[in-house]
């Protein structure tokens, strides 16, 4: 009998203590609000997580707030791992935020089922012209209905850059590259040898999620992994310049043993540990992971970041972080007033620094912190006049070919697995039985 | 000899349970540094509680346990509710309706639930549920239910039916007879039950993520998702600190059910 007076009671106190919580009445229709002598609100979604990050995202807000007590946004924080399911559900539902921070690959999708809003002619001129058509690029897409549009601000970009260890290189004599004088891939892969010694291994492959890296790093050799026909058919291609990058990789894992197989398995931060020891001399790992080195690096570790290496030409694939406006927020002027202000110049730097990536702003590049020789800023922010359009991003079916056919495909080729020759048949037969759906 | 063996053996065992708590203690007490080293510590060198003070400065911890609490007893509690009628029902009505409700129980399992979050959402707008802890709390009882309904099916099969004859026979109605017979008897039923919704809805994510918008409301596993990033790079230390205080209340919770899970074992036995 106690028992269940004791379930009752909690019951009760449950349900009454939901209800008193914030959780009693819908939170997300105010934000839909904005009638007659009311402040407009608009419900802002963002990824940003590091700490510096977040703050610097709290700050803008606040000072926007302030300014603007008519348009009242509120930051929402997500998760990168969960968002696109979030936002899935959101649009279907019909309760999307107003503004919405995602990454590029996922506009594409997105755009062509009509969730976003087409910024192409809303934008203001300032904030347009302040950033390079490259980084545009990354955001323009098919509407599903052949027509192409502008679906987010592209504002934060990742560049592949090695980060390595200072006092290995100076004892191995190697020649420091600069942004100016990149090193080759040949001359990466002899240093690497040369830096392999006893139980160290010159570089580390950090290789869980293989795709967008080696698609990316792929365009130093003019390899776009995708073809469009005349017909307008997007197909896989892995011919000869595609192979280029997947070789090379492959042969200091297994045949230069300058790569530590054991990494292979690794996600991107994973190795740090290994590269603090000794283990490795080099990272090949995106610019953010600076801010993990300063981090976590122990008293006295000397490390450098070097420019990204360069085949027939230095290009790497951009993917860059957005801003987007859902298209049935009810005030997509003001969700757009807000992100230019949010983008503006010295915002951007604020939120570069917090991210450790590149401000797509040409106001922002140039802003002192971005091109400091302190944490190998220099190099990283020099480092973005190599990105360029990834070809993928345009790619509808990328998002399945990549988990279903390339992981899988690239995980097994790296291992030693199953020959170049048989990774390529497999990406382009069964990438094309994906991509086929997909054009129908 | 034996009695030590079995201290050993008992110890060894705790030791593997305990396995996850020491590491979150002492992964949360070290310093980025020593976290980057390539030969894990079990003891910090050099112990921090910066991971503590980062975590609650940065989130509200205490708040969204609060609420995660509120939304994890009151699933329990409404699950139960709702499961136990239907499950006495299935268990002593057997006949073709009872086999194919019984039968949809056990598909509806398997429908990955990735699947239902749009309905879910679509229903839960329409009722203005979006972004409310009751919200939240239906949709916890909706996908604990069928598997918390099979267990209790299970308990009251259990009950012999004899025992309720019995109880007629001294001149018991079905209601007296279910109370004061079964239902002491189903108690132990009824706890694992509790404990196994309150665990299911405690540590559920996706549906949280999809329903709750407003910081304000937010629950534990939301909140702790914010120390990680992408491409699973995590701010181990004030997440680890963070889900070390997160244990916390469910622990409080299972030490006060499980006296009785205990008791309720008893009272089962004694009536047997």
């Amino acid at each position: 009998m106690r028992i269940k007076s004791a379930l009752a009671a909690a019951a009760i106190v449950a349900m009454a203590a939901a209800c008193g919580s914030g959780g009693g009445g819908n939170a997300a229709e105010p934000a839909k609000s904005g009638g007659a002598g009311e402040p407009v609100k608009l419900n802002f979604l963002s990824l940003a997580w590091q700490k510096e990050s977040v703050a610097a995202n709290k700050e803008i807000v606040d000072a926007w707030n302030k300014a603007n007590p008519n348009i009242q946004v509120t930051y929402v924080q997500g998760s990168w791992d969960n968002v696109n399911d979030q936002l899935v559900t959101s649009f279907e539902g019909g309760d999307a935020p107003d503004v919405i921070h995602d990454d590029s690959p996922a506009l594409s999708g997105f755009a062509s089922r009509g969730y976003l809003l087409d910024l192409k002619d809303k934008l203001p001129a300032e904030l347009k012209s302040d950033i390079p058509q490259s980084a545009w690029d990354t955001v323009t897409f098919d509407d599903g209905k052949g027509n192409q549009g502008v679906y987010g601000v592209p504002f934060l970009q990742e560049s592949q850059v090695i980060i390595a260890n200072k006092k290995l290189l100076d004892a191995a004599k190697v020649r420091i590259p600069t942004p100016e004088s990149p090193w080759t891939w040949d001359e990466f892969a002899e240093i690497s040898k040369k830096l392999t010694k006893g139980e160290a291994f010159g570089v580390a492959w950090p290789m869980k999620s293989p795709v967008n890296k080696t698609l990316n790093l792929a365009l130093n050799f003019n390899g776009t992994f995708f073809q469009t026909g005349a017909d307008g058919k997007t197909t896989v291609k892995v011919g000869p310049e595609e192979k280029q990058v997947l070789q090379r990789i492959h042969d200091q894992l297994h045949k230069d043993k300058s790569a530590d197989p054991s990494a292979l398995g690794m996600g991107t931060a994973d190795p740090l540990p290994g590269f603090f020891a000794g283990k490795y001399a080099m990272l090949p790992v995106g610019v953010y992971l600076r801010q993990q080195v300063v981090e976590q690096a122990p008293d006295g570790f000397e490390w450098v970041t070097l420019p990204p290496l360069k085949g027939e030409t230095a290009n790497q694939g951009a993917v860059s972080q957005t801003l987007s406006v859902s298209a049935d927020s009810k005030h997509p002027d003001e969700a757009i007033k807000f992100m230019a202000f949010f983008l503006n110049g010295p915002n951007q730097a604020k939120l570069a620094k917090g991210d450790w990536l590149l401000p797509t702003s040409q106001q922002a590049a140039a802003d002192p912190s971005m091109t400091t020789k302190e944490n190998g800023w220099d190099i990283a922010t020099a480092s973005a006049k190599n990105l360029v359009v990834a070809p993928f991003l345009k790619v509808n079916g990328f998002d399945e070919w990549k988990s279903k056919v390339a992981t899988p495909t690239l995980q097994q080729y790296f291992a030693n697995k199953i020959s170049l020759d048989d990774a390529a048949k497999q990406l382009v037969e069964e990438g094309n039985k994906v991509l086929e759906r997909y054009s129908q | 000899m034996k009695q030590l063996l079995k201290y050993v053996a008992l110890l060894a065992y705790v030791f593997f349970l305990a396995f996850p708590l020491v590491w979150l203690l002492s992964t949360a007490l070290k310093t980025p540094q020593e976290m980057a080293g390539l030969h894990p510590t079990w003891i910090p060198e050099r112990p921090t509680l910066d991971n503590f003070a980062a975590a609650f400065g940065e989130q509200d911890l205490v708040g969204a346990a609060a609420r995660s609490m509120v939304v994890a007893i009151a699933s329990a509690v409404l699950t139960v509710v709702v499961a136990l009628p239907a499950a006495y029902a299935m268990a002593r009505y057997r006949g073709a309706v009872s086999r194919v409700a019984t039968g949809w129980v056990l598909v509806s399992q398997v429908f990955p639930f990735i699947l239902i979050i749009i309905p879910l959402f679509m229903v839960l707008r329409n009722l203005d549920l979006v972004n409310t802890l009751p919200g939240l709390i239906i949709v916890h009882v909706t996908f604990t239910l069928p598997f918390a309904l099979w267990m209790l099916q299970g308990y009251v099969r259990a009950v012999p039916r004899e025992l309720e004859e019995a109880a007629s026979v001294d001149g018991a109605g079905r209601i007296r007879s279910i109370v004061s017979v079964v239902a002491p008897l189903l108690a132990p039923g009824v706890v694992a039950t509790l404990l196994f919704s309150f665990i299911s809805s405690w540590n559920e994510f996706l549906f949280a993520l999809v329903v709750l918008k407003d910081p304000d409301v937010m629950t534990l596993p939301l909140t702790l998702v914010r120390f990680t990033g992408p491409e699973g790079v995590s701010r181990l230390g004030p997440l680890a600190a963070a889900s070390l205080m997160a244990t916390i209340p469910s622990l409080i919770f299972f030490a006060i059910i499980q006296r009785r899970l205990r008791s309720g074992l008893m009272a089962g036995a004694v009536k047997g």
